[in-house]
């Protein structure tokens, strides 16, 4: 394939790619917009096969067969609530990939069209020192984000004095490192770039809490992206630019989303530390009573309301409560009974999390709504059924400057004519916050596992 | 007999001469063959000088190519921008999962390191670069197909 049929090639898989994007637009567009992704990427690779550089194909056919082979059977097994844990892992191939890619056109810099090896020119050493740089901190933070996420390593965050001393030091080195790699092409400093940055993204991620993996997920999302960028540039291989700086604005763009919907700067989260203490901030708050019910109560509330609203949040995924919350919502219904869901932007362990996790329990998306389309109807809402969320609901928020969550929107629970708060104990949230709302008269607190409630509501309601 | 002589001097003097001339020409031409060496040395020279400041221009070229690369990388962050913007909350997981399998668009520079016939170091890489993009190609398309077949309307 001629060079300039091939460039065309390449743009046409990114105007795919950028199609794909675009279907995600409303779910009835959206799976036409996966399959744009996947004729995008099938032009791409057949185009690089096609090309004059690729004469060898059995060592490829092996690695895309393996490579093929345990990515289907992976995404195929992997269970929706485990898909933060299935991103972060991905996300951590694309950087190694990326180092790989970067080491290969520095031993062989010929077959990229770079030149010999000792005589590549200053630019194309500096793109391949940032892509390497940007692949090695993607790999090693998004290892630690999935250990995190699969409960492999504490939730908690690490930190250590000097910490950020440390970081800043490393970043520093970094770019003198590329300064030397791309002055003296040497292999030294290429090797150290490598090292160094993987270090910076084990110790980067180290210090975020649990809850704050939306945020990192997305951030390195956004990595992954810049890391393809680099290469691309590398390569001056369009296909790869445009998708990387698509996947890099994604990314981006979803930790800001993030971001907001916990009111808190980014540079706060990257600096870690959130969420480690988890006070013991109810003890001068004895005095205070709750209203507890049973799941019979709870029923009879909810049968007799006209509207309720459900506000689920990450509990109940990890009670896998989903299925049985989605049949006592039909019970519901078949009452006559409005049934909506409510979902906050940090709901669950990534964007959107809680929205799969719905879809996946039959919930038709037409009922999910987000914070800003239902927040107003909570007034005229006669019962909200809060189960598995807690800070998103807190009214401190609102009203206390003191609280660590102060200027976080929240779901305005406390304005509907009844709040059933399903929950194993009256333990703060991730944020280690009381929640006021349990305390008050319209309150009624359903202390059960999520799974169970919904399943005794079940029989209930029979 | 006198003349006999004087033709036999002469002819003794043509031959002399044209000895003379003829050691003088192979000297010039030896000299020309001299001159044209050195000429075709200092040529190469040249060329090679000519060679390496074009290898020089390269990099001053290479500016060139990167502005018009950045170029296309900026317009595309834009468009990434108004695109990912307009995608609807409830669909970013399918978004990441998406955004994660069209990143291992970089399977392109895997497969040209993974191309050469002959074994290599950087083949090694390739092969490896090759394998670890296709878990996320198939993986990323296919979990987020699953994911996009649950969104379903009210029936």
């Amino acid at each position: 394939m001629s060079e300039n049929a091939s460039a065309f090639a390449y743009l046409i898989s990114a105007i795919l790619f950028i199609m794909a994007l675009r279907g995600l637009s409303s779910p009835v567009s959206a799976r036409q917009g996966n399959l744009f992704g996947m004729v995008g990427m099938a032009i791409a690779i057949a185009t690089t096969l096609a090309s004059p550089m690729v004469l060898g194909y059995s060592w490829i056919i092996v690695a895309i067969l393996i490579g093929g082979t345990i990515g289907t059977v992976t995404a195929l097994k992997i269970q929706m609530t485990a898909l933060p844990q299935l991103v972060a892992a991905f996300h951590s191939l694309v950087g190694l990939a990326a180092v790989l890619v970067a080491s290969a056109a520095f031993l062989a810099p010929e077959s990229y069209g770079l030149g010999a090896p000792g005589s590549i020119a200053v630019g194309s050493l500096i793109e391949m020192s940032l892509g390497t740089a940007i692949g090695a901190i993607t790999f090693t933070g998004s290892i630690i984000a999935f250990g995190k996420l699969q409960g492999l390593i504490s939730g908690k965050p690490l930190m250590y004095p000097g910490q950020h001393f440390v970081n800043l030091a490393l970043g520093i080195a970094l770019v003198a490192l590329i300064y030397w790699f791309a002055r003296a092409e040497s292999g030294y400093a290429f090797a150290l770039i490598v090292a160094i940055s993987l270090l910076l993204g084990l110790l980067l991620i180290v210090p975020i809490g649990g809850a704050d993996m939306p945020v990192v997920i997305s951030m390195l999302n956004s990595y992954s992206g810049w890391a393809a960028c680099g290469i691309g540039f590398t390569l001056g291989n369009f296909a790869l630019i445009i998708t990387g700086a698509l996947v890099g604005s994604s990314g981006a763009i979803l930790s800001y989303i993030m971001c907001k919907g916990m009111n808190r700067s980014f540079f706060s989260v990257i600096l870690g530390g959130f969420g480690g203490e988890t006070t013991a901030a109810a003890a001068d708050l004895g005095d205070r009573t709750v209203k507890p019910g049973s799941a019979a109560d709870a029923a009879f509330i909810m049968e007799n309301a006209a509207s309720v609203v459900i506000v689920p949040g990450y509990g109940m995924a990890v009670a896998q409560a989903q299925h049985a919350l989605r049949e006592m919502a039909d019970m519901l219904k078949k009452k006559g009974v409005t049934v909506r869901y409510a979902i906050h932007p940090v709901a669950g362990r990534m964007p959107g999390h809680m929205n799969v996790l719905l879809a996946e329990a039959n919930v038709p998306y037409d009922e999910v709504f987000e914070l800003d389309e239902i927040n107003r109807d909570f007034p005229s809402t006669d019962v909200s059924f809060v189960i598995g969320a807690n800070d998103v609901t807190n009214p401190a928020a609102k009203t206390d400057p003191s609280s660590p969550i102060y200027g976080m929107p929240i779901l305005d629970v406390e304005r509907s004519g009844t709040v059933l708060f399903v929950k194993r104990s009256l333990a703060s949230g991730y944020a280690g916050v009381d929640n006021p709302l349990f305390y008050r008269n319209n309150t009624m607190m359903l202390f059960a596992d999520a799974k169970k409630m919904c399943e005794d509501i079940i029989k209930a309601l029979e | 007999m006198a003349q006999q002589t004087i033709f036999d001097k002469l002819g003794q003097l043509g031959s002399d001469m044209a000895a003379a001339s003829n050691d003088k020409f192979l000297e010039s031409m030896d000299q020309l063959a001299d001159n044209a060496a050195e000429l075709a040395r200092q040529a190469d020279i040249l060329a090679g000088q000519a060679a390496a400041i074009s290898a020089q221009a390269a990099p001053a070229g290479h500016g060139d190519t990167f502005v018009f690369l950045f170029t296309i990388f900026l317009l595309a962050v834009f468009v990434g921008y108004y695109v990912v913007w307009n995608v609807t909350p409830a669909l970013h997981s399918p978004l990441m999962g998406v955004t994660n399998a069209i990143s291992s668009v970089i399977i392109v520079g895997a497969l040209i390191a993974a191309g050469p016939l002959d074994m290599h170091l950087s083949k090694v890489f390739g092969f490896v670069a090759v394998m670890l993009a296709s878990v996320n190609i198939f993986g990323g398309f296919i979990v987020t197909q699953r994911m996009l077949q649950m969104f379903k309307k009210k029936k």
